[in-house]
């Protein structure tokens, strides 16, 4: 039966077929601005619009600050609207973003992660992606191309519901998914869309009917205000689950709720990362299995809404958990990291140690996962776990010679 | 698991390469995976260039650039003065030099790999009149390598350059695979 959903299955390019995917979303306006490496999204889309197989308006926008600013323009007005970007480029989005959540306008972007400047590096990490955490957009991260794929169908249901309506986001790794070509499945569009009804807006600006959004508002509702975005997006949690479980009734795939848990049974140590690094983990995973280490990892899909309880859960067994972050906050250390150590201290939880790596494109073998399990272990039978996040593959060599 | 690096400067189409093998392989019932590294600030044309092909029978979780490769494909022999262009590669490794100048000629002989030199972009420049070989470089490849079907790489060259383009690019192809047959006999696969 899935096989009449399926309108080809060949090797493409990560990007294209995340293009492919949001063409079938069919939204009515794009706006975006070039940066490497998410050009090749745009630039397709922008294929599809001029050859007639997208009916979408095409904005060229003459900034990244400019594209979000159009494209929340075009989903107050009550279009279905899409951009994406990278890196410096989000920074630029990011004001407008905070006002996306705020006024509460359903825009998908893609982040296609890439490393923030100084200094310029085009290669992957998530510093890009996570400094929006406080914004009170939706962040799905996606392991393969595949999953970028079925991620953006499901984006556009999540962040449209009447309960939610809020910006949403699937971040992918930069190269290891844009720019890498595997087998992909592209679904019809008659069966995404019929997945994805249309956009109905509860609100859309009207000349006849005029509406004010983010209008001024004093300490006496400001802090109801926020509470209500908070509140959405908690709740949010509820939705990505039901929609990722339709998405696999009808078209086969599930990625996980919000975490997907791999060989972690009866795991003492688990690893816990978000994006690409997941495969590779899975790689190192069963090889330490089968020297009888039991190790397990968990996938964090969803990192904005959160998913608090459900880490407390299923990391409420193991004895050590080793997370791995490919961003960080100055000073206050690996951004995952962080905030999972938080929500397991009142708990009588596993210890924690945190590793930074993978950042500006650096390589995490399955070697490195092994290393760092190797090393937590040590750690943790010495009783001497960090306190703080650890920058895991420093070169000291090179801090020694002043070069950095 | 085959594990192809390829070698080439910006422009020269070895991303190409790399995605139309992935493609053949796949079309035959394989998996692949096909990737390019772009440090040094990306696509510039002229700066080296690195990408990436893994072929398997099982579906390819590996996301990270390959250590130990088994083949590498050049299609620039200067490279081998920018770059360490044979670091990794496995003992018995197969490598195919685009040039008319043998490995020795090269200074690229190696007793523990198996190198041959083809003369890429002379029939790059005879049948498509252009010095882009990359087409080419998968014929001769094929030829040495074993274990890609001519028709496949047929199929995915004319999925990725419909018409006329694609057309030429096979005929080069083509030639690549018999010349390179003929030039190294029953050496090959």
């Amino acid at each position: 039966m899935r096989n009449a959903l399926i309108k080809k299955k060949e090797v493409m390019q990560g990007s294209i077929a995340v293009a492919e995917a949001v063409k079938s979303a069919r939204p009515g306006v794009i706006a975006a601005y070039p940066i490497t490496p998410q050009t090749y999204i745009i630039e397709h889309l922008a294929t599809l619009i001029a050859n007639g197989e997208l009916k979408s308006r095409y904005v060229r926008a003459d900034s990244e600050f400019s594209a979000a600013s159009i494209v929340y323009g075009s989903v107050a007005a009550g279009e279905r609207s899409y951009t994406a970007s990278s890196s410096q480029g989000l920074l630029l989005m990011t004001e407008v973003i905070f006002n996306m959540a705020g006024t509460r306008l359903p825009v998908v972007i893609t982040g296609v992660n890439r490393s923030i400047s100084p200094p310029i590096n085009i290669q992957n990490d998530h510093q890009d992606t996570m400094v929006l955490r406080d914004s009170g957009i939706i962040q799905l991260y996606v392991e393969n191309i595949q999953e970028a794929v079925d991620t953006h169908i499901q984006i556009f249901k999540i962040a449209e519901d009447k309960e939610v309506l809020l910006p949403a986001m699937v971040c992918m790794d930069g190269f290891v998914i844009s720019h890498t070509y595997e087998p992909v499945t592209i679904w019809k569009d008659e069966a995404v869309q019929e997945f994805l009804p249309p956009f109905s807006p509860v609100y859309k600006t009207d000349p006849q009917n005029p509406l004010t959004y983010g209008s001024l508002t004093d300490d006496d509702k400001v802090t109801e205000f926020k509470y209500m975005t908070n509140e959405a997006l908690v709740k949010s949690k509820k939705k990505i689950i039901a929609v990722a479980r339709e998405f696999q009734e009808i078209f086969g795939n599930h990625y996980g709720d919000l975490l997907q848990e791999y060989r972690t049974e009866d795991a003492e140590i688990i690893l816990v990362a978000m994006g690409t690094v997941i495969s590779t983990i899975k790689v190192a995973v069963d090889a330490l299995r089968k020297n009888g280490k039991k190790v397990g990892v968990i996938k964090v899909r969803s990192y904005r809404p959160f998913p608090d309880e459900e880490l407390r859960t299923a990391l409420s067994k193991c004895r050590l958990a080793v997370v791995v972050d490919k961003s960080y906050s100055c000073s206050s250390g690996g951004i995952l990291g962080s905030e999972i150590k938080a929500c397991l201290y009142n708990q009588r939880g596993p210890s924690i140690i945190n590793y930074i790596a993978g950042i500006g494109g650096r390589e995490i073998f399955p070697e490195t996962i092994k290393d760092m399990v190797v090393k937590s272990e040590k750690l943790a039978e010495s009783g001497k776990i960090p306190d703080g996040s650890v920058f895991f593959d420093l070169n000291k060599q090179l801090l020694n010679n002043q070069l950095l | 698991m085959k594990e192809i690096r390829i070698h080439g400067r910006g422009g020269q189409g070895s991303v190409v390469i790399a995605e139309l093998l992935a493609i053949a392989a796949y079309e035959d019932g394989l998996y692949s995976q096909a990737f390019p590294y772009l440090g040094g600030g990306g696509e510039r044309r002229g700066a080296p260039v690195q990408a990436f092909c893994r072929i398997d029978e099982e579906p390819i979780r590996l996301k990270y650039r390959m250590i130990e490769p088994n083949c590498l494909i050049i299609q620039d022999a200067s490279l081998n003065e920018a770059i360490n262009i044979f670091q990794g590669l496995q003992k018995g490794g197969l490598v195919l030099v685009n040039s008319t100048k043998s490995p020795e000629e090269l200074g690229m002989a190696r007793p523990e790999y198996k190198i041959y030199s083809f003369p890429a972009a002379e029939i790059a420049l005879e049948i498509l009149k252009k010095p882009v070989m990359n087409t080419v470089m998968i014929g001769a490849f094929a030829a040495l390598a074993g274990g890609f079907k001519l028709q496949c790489l047929k199929e995915a060259i004319i999925h990725k350059f419909p018409g006329e383009l694609g057309e030429k690019n096979i005929e080069a192809m083509v030639t690549a695979y018999r010349t390179a047959q003929d030039m190294f006999g029953e050496e090959v696969q």
